[in-house]
């Protein structure tokens, strides 16, 4: 099955809330994404972008509105959210590797728990994913061996592992080093030129113009503007939107 | 002002340390005047006071089983003789003595099985068949009452063999047990987490001797008339029940160091509760609070020493009953207490070695 296949859009957001205590930190949020897009999300920090796309494998649970991803609705119902989180891979901020399992067990863990798939399949297909992303000689180390940029690029072969239709990026690249950044990014766009739908926060600005379909960029928990890239860099349309780009463009 | 570029420094061999016994010995004895000190107080009090002792303990001492040699020392010298004399007493409790083979041959059972479980090349899915074979072994050689043995009915099981079931088995069924009352006291639901934590601060807040009791004499009475389970279980129970209350809180401590973001990961890869529990962060939890958990152990191990007071006669109420009602032994109760001081000792200091050895074992995929 290809990751565009399935009739209607892979993520929509209807009206969708949520605070933290008092703090309202998603605000009538409206979004909906399609097959084979590529998103990326930038605002400023505290803006509601993390809680955003962690809603849509209910790392975060939302309030009050709809969320639908892949058809199925998130809400209490716990297989519901099963079925989404086989559907959606995710990379974080901070790797979040599994530190006593080396980087093969990594990869074959949830194939082998969750899918079902034998070990000698799921080792096959962590390999491939890590021949992906140019890190199959390290299949025998643990987490803690490699480096920060070795370490996402494992994690993002991870979330592969499971055939995922969608992939969110959770700032893959801010706990890097400048010059891993690139090795990390590379993987990112070649996973896109291959049409996987993409949802990524990320400040990586030249990323956004060359990848993305959409930039959508957010402040005080609402979407402000969802527009090309282009459009958004050369000509944002709002004030707040000009604001943002002129600290992060600035220097 | 110029650009200033400086030319490749290849790496060189640390500058070498001194090694040999001389810098051992300046570097722990006399590294400088405060280490010098140390050495020289400690030097003092050894050779003050190590000579009496040895005096005490070999040259003075009685080892022939002679009560009358032993009191004539009147105490300026160790009585041996009281260990020659009770050691099987000591050992093996009220056992009756032409049987004595079967708590040895027992205990030698339950030492192996411990050794052979402490080698992680034998962490395979056998060896719970071989615990399961050798308690059996165990059980049947204590128990007797077929093939030929008579029976000897749990409360007259008594001294090594007893301690040892009872810290084996206390702490074997304890720590599954403590790692489910720590995980039921992280619980999202509000029940499962009330009556763990009522539990914990239940247990917690009595002395082991009246958990003991209760469940010697208590527990029968909820029991249906009639039906009064062995006190070996009974007291089991209650040392299985103590134990994992401390210990849960320990495992407690564990899953609270494991950071948010390993949940995250495993829920995000759709891991079921369980999955992520036995997968993910149990690992990772019980390897940080391993120093912990074998102090509780060692804690069981020695607590066992309190079920004297409900009628079991473990290694330390088997020392008393051997010299209690003896009038020419019963004044060597010190020689006797070394004796199995040092039986506790050696138990303990497994324990610790192992664990130290466990620590460096398990953290190498965490160490850079």
């Amino acid at each position: 099955m290809s990751a565009t296949s399935g009739p209607g859009p892979i993520v929509s957001f209807e009206k969708v809330n949520k605070w933290y205590g008092e703090f309202h930190v998603l605000r009538d949020v409206e979004l909906v994404i399609a097959r084979g897009e590529r998103i990326v999300i930038c605002g400023p920090s505290g803006s509601g972008k993390s809680t955003l796309i962690r809603c849509i494998n209910r790392l975060e649970e939302h309030q009050s509105g709809r969320l639908i991803v892949d058809g199925t609705e998130l809400g209490d119902d716990l297989r519901a959210t099963e079925r989404v989180r086989r559907e959606v891979g995710m990379v974080f901020q901070q790797f979040n590797l599994f530190p006593h399992l080396n980087v093969l067990e990594n990869l074959t863990l949830a194939p082998m728990w969750v899918a079902r798939v034998p070990r000698k399949e799921a080792e096959a297909r962590a390999m491939a994913q890590l021949e992906r992303v140019r890190i199959a000689d390290q299949a025998r180390k643990y987490p803690l061996q490699l480096s920060g940029g070795q370490q996402q690029r494992v994690a993002i072969a991870r979330a592969l592992c499971l055939t995922p239709k969608v992939m969110l990026f959770d700032e893959p690249t801010s706990a890097l080093d400048p010059e891993m950044i690139k090795e990390v990014l590379d993987v990112m766009i070649e996973l896109a030129d291959g049409g996987m739908t993409m949802i990524c926060v990320t400040h990586e600005m030249g990323f956004a113009r060359s990848v993305a379909d959409r930039v959508v960029f957010m402040d005080q928990g609402q979407i402000v503007e969802d527009s090309p890239p282009a459009d958004f860099f050369n000509s944002p349309r709002s004030e707040r939107g000009r604001e943002f780009l002129s600290k992060i463009l600035g220097h | 002002m110029s650009a200033i570029v400086h030319a490749p420094v290849p790496a060189r061999p640390a500058p070498a340390l001194g090694t040999g016994v001389g810098a051992w010995l300046r570097a722990n004895l006399y590294a400088d005047w405060k280490n010098a000190l140390a050495t020289v107080i400690i030097l003092l009090v050894a050779a003050r006071y190590l000579p009496a002792i040895y005096q005490w303990a070999v040259t003075d001492a009685v080892t022939a089983r002679d009560p009358n040699a032993c009191r004539a020392l009147a105490h300026s010298g160790a009585c041996w003789g009281v260990i020659a004399e009770k050691y099987r007493f000591i050992l093996f409790g009220r056992f009756p003595f032409e049987e004595q083979w079967r708590p040895l041959i027992a205990t030698l059972i339950l030492v192996g099985l411990l050794v052979v479980s402490a080698l992680r090349r034998f962490w395979r899915p056998w060896l719970g068949l071989v615990w399961i074979c050798g308690l059996a072994a165990f059980f049947t050689l204590m128990h007797g009452g077929l093939l030929g043995m008579s029976a000897v009915e749990s409360a007259r099981w008594g001294g090594f063999p007893l301690t040892m079931i009872l810290t084996t088995l206390g702490i074997a069924a304890a720590l599954p047990l403590a790692v489910l009352v720590a995980l039921g006291r992280r619980s999202h639901l509000p029940a499962i987490r009330a009556v763990c934590t009522v539990y914990i601060e239940l247990v917690r807040g009595v002395p082991l001797v009246s958990v003991l009791f209760m469940a010697s004499f208590m527990f029968p009475l909820f029991m249906p008339s009639g039906y009064t389970p062995d006190v070996l279980l009974r007291v089991l129970a209650g040392i299985i029940l103590f134990a994992a209350a401390y210990l849960a809180e320990t495992v407690r401590g564990g899953l609270q160091a494991v950071p948010a973001g390993q949940y995250e990961a495993a829920a995000a890869l759709g891991l079921s509760y369980w999955q992520m529990q036995r997968k993910i962060v149990l690992p990772q939890a019980l390897r940080i609070v391993v120093p912990g958990l074998v102090n509780s152990f060692i804690s069981t191990y020695k607590d066992t020493s309190l079920v004297t007071i409900v009628g079991l006669y473990e290694l330390t109420g088997a020392l008393g009953l051997a010299l209690r009602g003896d009038a020419e032994w019963r004044q060597f109760y010190f020689e006797g207490y070394l004796f199995i001081g040092l039986i506790y000792w050696i138990g303990c200091f497994a324990m610790s070695h192992y664990s130290q050895r466990m620590e460096r074992a398990l953290h190498t995929g965490n160490r850079r």
